[in-house]
């Protein structure tokens, strides 16, 4: 770019993309990083339905390369199907969803919308990226370890997790080094909105997505510590021997366990809960804010309700970290206990909602432009609509007891994650790839994407809710076949994975459309969507160190249809007309 | 291209960059090691005995008056350089690394003693969490007196050419040396005393 005098010398190949500090770089590091785990937990997931639809018969193709300890003769063994169920939740929920939400899109998109020259940080940020990519190699060397990868769960739950094979220490040291990248990461991004914003943007003139960033990055910073300390005392556990979470008189295969004792196992569901419910916030607000960002410029209307959706964000951050134990209503803490945390648990959807309706009104009376990121945002309302309100019967403790572990729990939370969050993020990587690259991506190939997508999202989720209401049992390896209650909506296991693998095919179309466009997409101008945030104020691509000059903004973030205004957008640092 | 307030405060702020990241990053630690203490509440409370007078009262009371010391003397060595007093500034920060060493020395008899006579951290729930909790936090004095000594040595450069933005790393360094300092006064009364 010609005229960015600040950028004086040529960095090296090493230091421009692979070490790189900028904050850009990093965010496509991320982002190709976590894409890749998203579709190799996905991938466990495919292998795992075929045992789901056909329990007991060879798995095609891939069936043989599985090896013997794993899949003998190309069938599925119940050990390995713990490894793939415990390691798909792992990988897609810390490899996958959050580094691609808050790592990918707010170290890309943050900086540039608060119009910062990087982030506060850049050697941090360069750091916790190069953590977290050591801490995705060390969960993928546990499937080669003896005994293979973790199987307890993705919430690793003792005394099992305690005596489990060697895989589950490999999960452990993993997470350390996940939870120390997010520790970087959130100190560097609440730090660089606080300080780095350009002059005249002050906190109520902030972008959505910014605001969502923001509280995400406190719920990292302040309740992933506790897992940590959770994940110390596991690994005392597992390698010193000592007994925090195994209690007295455990009795493994017919042997008394030789160990001190006088642990509880409980004390890891308060450690783990404590952070992971949090951690539904962490995977939703960065989609809530992707989505706001989509719907007011695809309306081309300001959003509606702003500010209650800001306080909702902030209040919704609070309430999270005094709603976990909604997950252990079954472990006997006793009714007032439960009582507390189920009152709790509904003031919490109150925020949830505000931004939900908040966003839904904005959609009254607006231009609505039919573009694909804004197909994946209008997708999402509904989507998150229903994960959000299976949640209230699993929040509230008296209808939690018949649902507890059943395959409710896993249709609720995916409506949350799968078609929730992970549509937000397409509707992200859809909205921002001409900021990246000059390039639009392809509208058909996406909007194939799109409808094949939302079909078998709920080709595969719904049914769920009805096999999950027969009881089904969550974790079962067959899904329920040894089961007579199981019978009747056993025929729903084959629809749900043929619906998943039709869910791959169509993922083939993002794919080929992300990479095509990279290089041969159709040219666009700099703000191609007439967007109004400082991100499409720097030059296409932006350059190392952002702004050519540092910008100033003079009004709120989403100035769309302005009675009177020349264009039917304003930007953030168009001066007011005297 | 420079990042802006890495030495003097935003206006609306009144902050540098670093020193709003320390306090963060102390935050998660008060609840790393809040979570620790909680996790000791709870095994306690469970427990059916709980063993007491095991642990060297006199040797960690030293250890106490090590640590509260090593503070002050981190403290003299961030004043020195408000007062332009480098030379001061190197004696007192070598004293808060050498006291550093001096409570490992400790910790070192400390332990070797409960290892040659059998408590381990398997031999029961208390050894466990002593242990560990006791173990991770001479991790994090680890860890200060590497910075420290970083700042003693190599890091001091940055004095002759930029002295505002050095000062101010010290005074982050001393945040953080406080805090390890804090902790202890927390584990010395709630793993000896009580």
């Amino acid at each position: 770019m010609e005229g960015n005098h600040s950028h004086g010398h040529e960095l090296g190949f090493w230091r421009k993309y692979v070490f790189s500090q900028d904050h850009k770089v990093i965010g496509i590091q991320y982002g190709f990083t976590s894409l890749l785990f998203l579709l190799f937990g996905f991938t466990l997931m495919m292998i795992m339905r075929w045992q789901l639809a056909y329990p007991g018969q060879p798995i095609p193709i891939i069936g043989s390369w599985l090896g013997e300890d794993r899949a003998p003769q190309g069938i599925m063994l119940p050990e390995f199907y713990n490894q793939l169920g415990a390691m798909h939740g792992t990988i897609m929920v810390f490899l996958g969803i959050v580094p691609l939400a808050v790592g990918a899109f707010g170290n890309y998109v943050m900086p540039l919308q608060i119009g910062a020259p990087d982030m506060a940080f850049p050697k941090l940020n360069m750091m916790s990226y190069w953590v977290y990519f050591m801490g995705g190699v060390t969960m993928l060397t546990s499937f080669v370890m003896p005994g293979g990868a973790a199987n307890s769960g993705w919430t690793s739950y003792p005394p099992l997790s305690d005596i489990a094979t060697i895989g589950q220490t490999v999960w452990l040291i993993g997470m350390v080094f996940l939870i120390t990248s997010s520790l970087l990461g959130s100190v560097n991004f609440i730090v660089t909105i606080i300080q780095l914003r350009a002059k005249g943007l002050t906190f109520m003139r902030l972008p959505f997505f910014v605001w969502a960033q923001f509280v995400t990055s406190f719920l990292l910073l302040l309740a992933f510590p506790p897992l940590e300390a959770a994940g110390v005392l596991q690994l005392m556990d597992r390698l010193a021997g000592t007994s925090f979470f195994l209690p007295s008189g455990l009795v493994v295969t017919g042997q008394p366990l030789n160990v001190s004792g006088g642990g509880s196992p409980l004390l890891w569901q308060h450690l783990f809960w404590f952070l992971a419910h949090p951690e539904v916030y962490v995977l939703i607000l960065p989609a809530m804010g992707i989505v706001a960002e989509v719907i007011a410029n695809n309306t081309r209307k300001p959003l509606w309700g702003y500010k209650s959706m800001v306080y909702a964000a902030i209040f919704l951050g609070f309430m999270s970290f005094i709603v976990w134990a909604h997950h252990m209503f079954m472990t006997g803490m006793g009714t007032i206990i439960s009582t507390f945390f189920q009152t709790t648990t509904m003031i919490i959807s109150i925020p949830s909602i505000i931004i939900l309706t908040a966003l839904f009104i904005s959609l009254w009376g607006g231009s609505i432009r039919f573009t694909t990121p804004m197909l994946f945002a209008l997708a999402f309302l509904p989507m998150f609509g229903i994960g959000g309100l299976t949640g209230l019967p699993l929040g509230l403790s008296a209808t939690d007891i018949p649902l507890h572990d059943t395959y409710y729990v896993i249709g609720h939370f995916h409506y949350v994650v799968a078609p929730g969050t992970i549509f937000a993020l397409f509707a992200g990587i859809y909205y921002w790839f001409p900021k990246l690259t000059g390039r639009k991506m392809n509208e058909t190939l996406g909007r194939i994407h799109f409808f094949g997508s939302f079909v078998c999202m709920n080709a595969i989720f719904m049914p769920m809710f009805i096999v999950g209401l027969a009881g089904v049992s969550r974790r079962l390896w067959d899904g329920g076949a040894q089961y007579a209650h199981a019978q009747p909506v056993l025929h729903w296991n084959e629809f749900m994975s043929h619906g998943a693998w039709a869910l791959g095919v169509f993922q083939i179309f993002f794919i080929v459309n992300l990479f095509w466009s990279i290089r041969k997409g159709k040219k666009v101008e700099e703000n191609y969507w007439h967007a109004t945030t400082l991100e499409w104020a720097t030059p296409t691509p932006p350059p190392h160190g952002n702004f050519i000059t540092p910008p100033e903004v003079f009004r709120p973030p989403y100035e769309y249809s302005v009675p009177g205004a020349k264009k039917d957008y304003t930007p953030q640092n168009q001066p007011m007309e005297a | 291209m420079e990042i802006p307030y890495t030495s003097k405060a935003r206006p609306d702020t009144g902050l540098i960059n670093a020193k709003l990241g320390i306090w963060l990053f102390l935050a998660s630690e008060v609840m790393l090691f809040g979570a620790l203490f909680s996790s000791y509440i709870l095994l306690r409370v469970g427990a059916v005995e709980w063993p007491h007078h095991v642990l060297d009262v006199p040797l960690a009371t030293v250890n106490t008056a090590v640590l509260i010391t090593s503070s002050i003397t981190m403290v003299m060595s961030w004043a020195s350089l408000m007062m332009k007093e480098f030379k001061k500034y190197k004696i007192y920060m070598g004293a808060t690394i050498l006291l550093g060493f001096v409570f490992l020395t400790i910790k070192y008899f400390e332990y070797s003693h409960h290892f040659a006579i059998g408590e381990i951290p398997s031999k029961s729930t208390f050894f466990a969490i002593y242990f560990t909790m006791t173990g991770l936090h001479m991790l994090h004095v680890i860890g200060g007196m590497i910075v420290n000594s970083y700042f003693w040595g190599p890091g001091s450069k940055m004095w002759k050419t930029e002295p505002e933005r050095f000062t101010n790393r010290i005074e982050v360094a001393g945040l953080y040396w406080h805090f390890v300092d804090l902790v202890w006064i927390f584990l010395f009364p709630v793993l000896y005393l009580l």
